[in-house]
């Protein structure tokens, strides 16, 4: 099971993170310092893989940005690199070839997509398309309310013209 | 509306925030935001609520405080548009963690929209639910995700098989209500409801053992041929990777295959034929067949025995091993470590390779080679591999040197064939990483090398020479240090030469350098400063060529701004300059550190004592008797540091000298009602010799600073003083030695016998070769102290040598022996030894004085030991 997972910037800065086991607020701050402090000061040709509290944290580096996610001891570790790039491939489709800024600015969207990729720390979808469209279907979704509530807003608004008029 | 919340958009906001230059910047705009954000939501803003949450949710992840915002979730979660929704369920599960009571509000509106008619909001619901319920949740929720796992659309079923994970994990008793529904979920053809379905009944199998045999029974011969399906099917592009039908699959259907076939041969048989397919079959050169290849290899070491598998699998392990890539390399080990416990011999053949690893330069890799080979280690290989072991300490880094270096020292503790090869690897470890090695380590070492008399040459030499070399390890510095001053005569000397050594010329000024060495490099710590005095004065007596230098060297101390040192500096040359007389016995080398030999040793090195002893009863407050010298000498080292090893074994050596043995048959026959009780206290005085000793050696340093000091801490201490009092020799005489160190001012207890007895005197013990009389008297106005005469009287024919009579108290009691007139007794009753000691009862007037003796001495250098209790004291004493 994944307990955790970490978007990390080569600064340090914290991307996104997403819990699926129960940690407080003081300690997700206190591991989030804990594993940058060890991954990003690992060299580049070494393993993708470092225990820590008897977990083994898997992170892979795309571009300026760490993925990284923590998962048992027997879990497999070389399918944890293959779920990670699976969501890097996944959050590429959407954007169109991804960066870090995509992630800054549409950091919810980043959200939404883990969200269809794992739940409860487990994989949930193998395909890339289907997560895609799924993705897409409630991106639209929200597109079709925030244009009826602008048409409402407009009609509300002319409606308030006229009166003043 | 609001001014504050409309100003910003959420972009706009992450602009200015990203454009700050300083942290204090960050904070400022954060603020501005928080304080606009609160200011909307104490105003209900409906408009801009999601946009707010979602600012938050960015603030959060900056790691700013945002609990003022989880009411704002609920409040988005419970209203009906979708776009709400999603912000408010992610809000949900980034602001919130399931301890929170919060959490509870949102579990009407959770059960709503699974019930919604909208199945992208049930999708919502499920994610959040199956992200962070909480126990309480899981029940109330839990029939409505078991009917989602039959709905019509598979997205949602995927979810809910998830969803119903966390909840079988949170509540284990509900694992049965989705036995069923997860055996159905098997038999679907969509990956994501399959893997997930798969991952669940995984799960299942693993709260409930009913699970497990149900999917063992049903499912096995369903699962085999899922992933036959998968491993033959032709090019499927919406789940390929690296040419291989979605090896996530694979995975979990691996997993599970594991679970049922572990313990079940039938189910294991089963299996066989896929599992060898799958690997031989999968392409090894990408991440994803290794992954796939990874499992198998699990699957196949925790399934029931198959021979023909094993090989395979450890012949896989083996490529992996030998792989370019790191991460290949790590699972390797971390797989031969599972495998070890089913094949240990197959394990073996990778020695050489996984030796390799432990150099390398990863530390991942790096630590799991090193756990790996530890596992490794039995009595035939640990020579071989504690030398690549040691070779590899010398190219590792600082951090991996501590972590090396232990488990080394335990191997070599656990494995050591023999007592010189231990010396030596431990030499080589201390020379090499010294300041990595724990105390218990190095007090271990010493112990050994104590109880190695054959070896003290060869190790004193062996330590002088590294200490030439390398100076830097701390903890060498020690043993070295420690092994000079016990055996300086033998570095000097070349005693007990071995034929492998090389001949080493060492004089007694050289050695008397590297004491000096030690004292005054400049990154000594007080321990080894400390040792090093110590050092110093035992080598005086062994070097009397070189005392000059030594009184100067510890003399140069007297200043120091350190306690301790400045303390032993002036103790140790007052012993130096005015007791010449008692200090070759006071230095005498250290009895041997273990229990075992204990009595062999102390037996072997009394008669010397014969030749000083004084033998008047008149010389007594000033003759030092011999005996004295070892135990004190022993405190004093114990002293020197709080060495847990040594302290331990001197806990052991009192043990043995009370004589643990309490059974029946060791009571003396002179002991007519041997007391129940009596015999409790001693038990119970018994386990003070395990009590932390290193209070007794500080209360032994405190005897030497002042005689006062001395009685309080003799008082103070209970029954730790007790024990001082009984430890071998320094019974009788550490009291009077000590005085005298301090120039004998203090009334010398001796002259307390001219009280004369009040009490009629009493044969406290008789046997038919020996009886001790008792002369009892009181101290005027000190009812609690009790005087006590012993005389000895010779009942054979034969002159007893050697004669030393010991006692023991109960922890109420207190004791204090004083030396005895001489440690020979005439044969036939022709003279007697007097011996005086002073009892306090601190339980004065409740209980009576109890004592267990035990006397021990020599017909014709024959040991003869006499041990009894004396119960027979008068009442009221």
């Amino acid at each position: 099971m994944i307990h955790f997972v970490l978007l990390i910037s080569r600064q340090g800065k914290v991307r996104l993170t997403k819990w699926y086991s129960a940690y407080s607020q003081k300690e997700r701050t206190k591991v989030i310092r804990e594993l940058s402090g060890l991954i990003l000061t690992r060299g580049p040709k070494l393993c993708n893989f470092v225990e820590w509290r008897g977990l083994r944290v898997v992170y892979k580096r795309y571009a300026s940005l760490y993925f990284c996610m923590c998962i048992d001891e027997d879990d497999n570790e070389l399918e944890i690199l293959e779920i990670i790039h699976h969501y890097v491939e996944v959050l590429d489709r959407y954007f169109g070839s991804v960066c870090e800024l995509d992630l800054i600015y549409n950091f919810h969207k980043a959200y939404f997509i883990l969200d269809e990729l794992l739940i409860a720390g487990e994989l949930q979808e193998p395909s890339k398309r289907t997560v895609a469209r799924l993705v897409a279907a409630q991106d639209s979704l929200v597109e079709t309310a925030k244009e009826q509530t602008s048409s409402i807003t407009n009609i509300i608004a002319q409606a308030a013209n006229t009166a003043s008029l | 509306m609001n001014p504050f919340s409309s100003g910003t958009r959420l972009r706009d906001m992450i602009r200015a925030i990203r454009s700050c230059k300083t942290a204090a910047e960050e904070r400022a705009v954060v603020r501005k935001e928080c304080a606009a954000i609160r200011a909307a939501i104490s105003e209900n803003d409906q408009d801009y609520r999601h946009r707010n949450l979602a600012k938050l949710m960015f603030i959060h992840m900056l790691g700013y405080p945002t609990h003022f915002g989880q009411m704002e979730c609920l409040k988005l979660i419970a209203s009906s548009g979708f776009p709400e929704k999603r912000i408010g369920y992610l809000g949900l599960m980034l602001l919130l963690d399931e301890r929170q009571e919060v959490l509870m509000l949102v579990t009407n509106s959770l059960k709503q929209d699974l019930n919604h008619s909208n199945q992208y909001i049930i999708g919502l619901a499920l994610c959040a639910l199956g992200n962070i319920c909480s126990a309480e949740m899981a029940r109330d929720l839990a029939p409505e995700v078991e009917r989602l796992l039959q709905f019509r659309d598979p997205n949602i079923r995927k979810k809910a098989a998830l969803c119903s994970i966390r909840i079988i994990k949170k509540v284990p008793d509900l694992a049965e209500n989705f036995i069923n529904p997860a055996a159905s979920l098997l038999r679907e053809k969509h990956h994501g409801v399959l893997i997930t379905g798969v991952q669940l009944c995984t799960d299942l199998c693993k709260v409930s053992s009913e699970a497990l045999e149900y999917f063992r029974e049903k499912c096995t011969e369903g699962l085999v041929k899922t992933l036959k399906d998968m491993a033959n099917s032709p090019y499927a592009p919406e789940y390929d990777i690296a040419g291989i039908t979605d090896p996530f699959l694979h995975i979990r259907l691996l997993k599970l295959l594991r679970i049922l076939g572990q313990g079940d041969a039938d189910a294991s048989d089963c299996m066989n034929d896929i599992l060898a397919q799958v690997a031989t079959k999968i392409e090894s050169n990408k991440n994803a067949g290794n992954a796939i290849l990874y499992e198998c290899v699990g699957t196949i070491m925790s399934i029931e025995d198959n021979g023909g598998l094993r090989v395979l699998a450890i012949n896989i392990l083996g490529r992996f091993l030998s792989n370019r890539d790191n991460n290949i390399r790590y699972v390797a080990l971390n797989m031969l470590m599972k495998a070890i416990t089913v094949d240990a011999q197959a394990v073996q053949r990778h020695r050489a390779t996984i030796l390799e690893c432990v150099k390398d330069s990863d530390a991942s890799i790096r630590k799991k080679a090193l756990d790996l080979v530890y596992l490794l280690v039995n009595e035939s290989n640990v020579k071989p591999l504690t030398k690549e072991l040691i070779e590899s300490l010398e190219a590792s880094d600082q951090e991996f040197k501590g972590v090396l270096t232990a488990k080394i020292c335990s191997l070599v503790e656990k494995f050591s064939p023999e007592k010189i090869w231990y010396i030596d690897q431990m030499l080589k470890v201390l020379s090499e990483a010294g300041n990595f090695v724990k105390d218990e380590v190095w007090h271990a070492l010493i112990v050994v090398i104590s109880n190695a008399s054959d070896l003290h040459g060869y190790s004193v030499r062996a330590l002088y020479r590294a200490f030439q070399t390398s100076t830097e390890q701390e903890t060498l510095v020690r043993v070295a240090v420690w092994c000079i001053g016990e055996y300086g005569d033998m570095l000097v000397n070349n005693v007990g030469m071995l034929d492998i050594e090389e001949p080493i010329t060492v004089t007694e000024s050289d050695a008397v350098d590297a004491l000096e060495v030690s004292i005054k490099r400049l990154n000594s710590d007080l321990t080894t400063k400390a040792m090093a005095l110590i050092a110093l004065l035992k080598l005086s007596s062994r070097f009397p060529s070189c005392s000059e230098r030594i009184k100067d060297i510890i003399l140069q101390n007297k200043r120091s701004f350190v306690l301790e040192l400045q303390q032993r500096s002036i103790e140790f040359n007052c012993i130096l300059q005015k007791h010449q007389n008692i200090r070759s016995a006071l230095v005498e080398r250290m009895p041997v550190l273990d229990e075992a030999t204990f009595s062999g040793r102390r037996a072997g090195s009394l008669p010397t004592s014969v030749s000083t002893s004084t033998g008047t009863a008149r010389n007594l407050p000033n003759g030092i008797a011999k005996p004295a010298a070892a135990p004190v000498a022993d405190l004093l080292d114990l002293s020197s540091d709080d060495a847990p090893a040594p302290n331990s074994s001197g806990g052991n050596f009192l043990q043995d000298l009370l004589g643990v043995d309490l059974s029946p048959a060791s009571a003396p026959p002179g002991t007519s009602q041997p007391p129940k009780a009596g015999t409790d206290v001693l038990l119970d005085l018994l386990s003070i010799g395990t009590s932390p000793p290193a209070q007794s050696s500080s209360s032994a340093s405190n005897i030497l600073s002042s005689i006062q000091d001395d009685k309080t801490s003799l008082v103070n201490l209970n029954g730790l003083a007790s024990l001082t009092s009984l430890s071998p020799n320094a019974t009788s005489a550490s009291p009077a030695p000590m005085m005298d160190l301090l120039d004998g001012f203090g009334p010398s207890p001796q002259k307390k016998e001219e009280n004369g007895p009040a009490y009629p005197s009493l044969v406290a013990y008789e046997s038919s070769t020996l009886r001790m009389t008792f002369n009892i008297s009181k101290q005027p106005g000190n009812p609690q102290t009790t005087l006590i005469q012993a005389i000895f009287t010779n009942l054979s024919p034969n002159v007893y040598n050697d004669f030393l009579f010991q006692a023991a108290v109960p922890k109420f009691l207190q004791l204090h022996l004083d030396p005895a007139s001489s440690n020979t007794l005439p044969a036939s009753g022709n003279g007697s030894i007097i011996q005086s000691m002073k009892v306090t009862n601190s339980q004065h007037g409740k209980k009576s004085l109890v004592m267990r003796i035990r006397i021990a001495y020599k017909i014709n250098s024959k040991d003869v030991l006499e041990e009894g209790q004396v119960s027979n004291f008068p009442r009221d004493l």
